[in-house]
């Protein structure tokens, strides 16, 4: 009782920090950049909600004041599908009445049968892609074409790769390599993709989860573990950069849109979603931070020149379908820090 | 004259740090003590299962090499600090305060616009093997960023100005009749640093490596840039536990002990500078 007591009043603390919000505005919550800059402004004036932008630098940073909060003070989340899932799991999003968001129809088929969410009862895809290498082409022998190229590189490429840094994406390069699905909890399988990760650590230059494109502009690294759209951002400074999925496979990851169950201006939550969905401006996203978005109609008005100068903006949603989506993984998330903890303190 | 302190004057300052310091420290440790959900958050269970991890020979390795890169950080902090310090205190009285400002000046400026500048100079295509290069050297350098060594100096460079001032205070207080008379009953220059500027200014020492090493072995910035993350030192893992494992109860269980070591640490130097005082002033 006593703890329940104490819990409360964390829970009661946290939550005060956490709500910011005021109830007569639309809250959105999205990474900084990953919409258009007026997309807000935009919003409001056409629609005549007041609407408010909140910044969040992680999917972590959002849920942790979700949960805290109970979803109170936001209206729609901009979050990964694994936590799209959870937000669902814990009965903190809300259950989509189709009919409120029109321009659902502009989804293609396949985005609205990923594995997370099948026919978008709580999330809506905002954007999806793969997870492969990228690569220096006038400084790599070779095109690489398996992960094993960057978890066991040439003797000419050792110290000049890099990893992301992130649990879920570092394990599942090796967990791909390997043969395993993105999302084993599996020990034995854990185990050797544990053992593999600490022997490529010897041959790598660094983790990095946000500067690898730069360190490939520059040369300092050869060949990177890296987000298809974050590729782009190399490509398009160094025509050399090039981006490939090895053929073991990728993950999919999706970024969707999910409102909040206690949103106290849902009507105006299904319309920012619905907002957003015209090809206009989801479009925006494709054209400026070079991510895929399911959106049929935006993405077939992209030109070919720009198809031609990123060619991962036109992997098919068939393709992309065929990877794995990385799903919540519950209480295993400890075994896979540890495990990413075990890698690091290895020498 | 009244003997009466007035300790009222301190109320806005505790109260200041209890609403601000006190309180939210209490929250996280309280939350180390609790399970963490299935789906992350907090479930308010009791377990002492978070603080028996923290002693998972796993994540004591962790600890242990936190403190020593503290440890060597502070202790080279210490030897060029104390230097630095002793040529300032010697110095003309008059050019004492530019010396000191020019000791700080990097401290002005942006902790990260600082460590990045180490990356600028360090790394495969950067300045120091540029400068190499232009001076005929065409070999292969060693790996200079992204290693430990890039993180000592990272953290020595970064905290050295505390040490400066730290060892200053003492120094430039120390009365040159002290050491003259050691002199004059004949004791080498050695010998009255050793036996006396030196015991004098150990408080001063304490500081300055209390300092480097308790900001150092929280410090998760460093690792991250100038490591590269090839190695956690204890603050990135506190950090991936709040950040990214979504485990907030043992990422509190890990600041428990990071904050214990540190008080314990504070403790200890105060103790040790009030003892050096209280000597002094028996003597």
């Amino acid at each position: 009782m006593q703890f329940k007591i104490c819990g409360a009043a964390i829970g009661a603390s946290l939550a005060l920090g956490a709500g910011m919000a005021s109830a007569d505005k639309l809250v959105v919550s999205n990474w900084d950049g990953y919409m258009a800059p007026d997309a807000i402004s935009a919003f409001s004036e056409a629609s005549g909600n007041e609407a408010e932008l909140v910044l969040h630098g992680t999917n972590e940073e959002i849920m942790g004041k979700l949960i805290a909060s109970k979803g109170k003070g936001y209206d729609v989340v901009f979050v990964s599908s694994p936590f799209a899932e959870v937000l669902h799991n814990l009965g903190l999003a809300e259950e989509l009445d189709h009919d409120k968001i029109p321009n659902l129809s502009n989804l293609y088929t396949e985005a609205t049968q990923l594995k997370h969410d099948e026919g978008n009862v709580f999330s809506v895809p905002y954007a999806w892609g793969t997870t492969g290498l990228c690569y220096r082409s006038d400084l790599v022998e070779g095109t690489p074409d398996s992960w094993m190229d960057l978890l066991q590189p040439s003797e000419d490429l050792a110290g000049k790769t890099t990893m992301l840094a992130t649990d879920r994406w570092l394990l599942g390069a090796a967990m791909l390599a390997k043969g395993y699905s993105v999302n084993t909890t599996d020990d034995a399988e854990l185990a050797e993709v544990r053992d593999q990760l600490i022997a490529t650590k010897k041959t790598l230059l660094a983790y990095d989860d946000t500067t690898f494109y730069a360190k490939l502009v520059s040369g300092e690294a050869e060949m990177v573990h890296a987000w298809d759209g974050w590729c782009n951002y190399g490509i398009a400074e160094n025509a050399d950069i090039k981006y490939t999925i090895p053929k073991e496979g990728s993950d999919l990851w999706v970024d969707t849109m999910v409102i909040l169950k206690n949103s106290e201006n849902k009507d105006a939550a299904y319309d920012f979603v619905n907002f957003i969905l015209d090809p206009k401006n989801h479009g925006w996203a494709a054209e400026n931070i070079l991510y895929k978005v399911p959106n049929k109609p935006a993405m077939e008005a992209l030109s070919e020149d720009f198809i031609a100068q990123f060619p991962n903006m036109g992997i098919s949603p068939e393709q992309l379908m065929s990877y794995e989506q990385l799903r919540d993984v519950g209480q295993a998330q400890r075994a896979y820090s540890r495990i990413v903890s075990e890698i690091k303190a290895a020498n | 004259m009244t003997d009466r302190k007035p300790l009222y004057l301190m109320t806005p300052a505790l109260a200041w740090l209890t609403a601000f310091m006190v309180v939210p420290c209490l929250l996280i440790l309280a939350l180390g003590f609790f399970r963490r959900g299935i789906y992350g958050g907090i479930e308010y269970t009791f377990t002492l299962e978070n603080v028996a991890l923290v002693f998972d020979p796993l994540y004591a390795s962790i600890f242990l090499k936190s403190a020593a890169i503290a440890g060597l950080s502070a202790l080279i902090a210490v030897v060029i600090g104390y230097t630095a310090a002793f040529a300032i205190a010697a110095a003309p009285t008059r050019r004492q305060p530019t010396l000191l400002f020019f000791a700080v000046l990097p401290f002005w400026s942006n902790y990260l616009v600082r460590t990045y500048a180490w990356i600028v100079m360090l790394n495969r295509e950067g300045l120091v093997a540029g400068i190499a290069a232009w001076l005929g050297y065409d070999g292969e350098l060693p790996k200079m960023l992204y290693t430990e060594t890039a993180v000592v100096i990272g953290l020595v460079y970064n905290y050295l100005p505390f040490v400066i001032l730290a060892c200053y205070a003492p120094l430039s207080r120390l009365n040159p009749e002290i050491a003259e008379a050691s002199r004059d009953l004949g004791a080498s220059a050695w010998t009255t640093f050793r036996r006396v500027i030196l015991p004098m200014t150990v408080p001063g020492i304490a500081t300055g490596f209390v300092f480097v090493f308790v900001l150092s072995i929280g410090n998760f910035v460093t690792p991250a840039l100038l490591g590269g993350g090839n190695f956690q030192m204890i603050g990135n893992l506190v950090y991936a536990q709040f950040l990214t494992a979504n485990d907030w109860p043992f990422g509190a269980a890990l600041s428990m002990f990071l904050i214990a070591i540190m008080m314990g640490l504070l403790t200890l130097q105060t103790f040790a500078t009030e003892r050096a005082s209280g000597a002094r002033r028996e003597d």
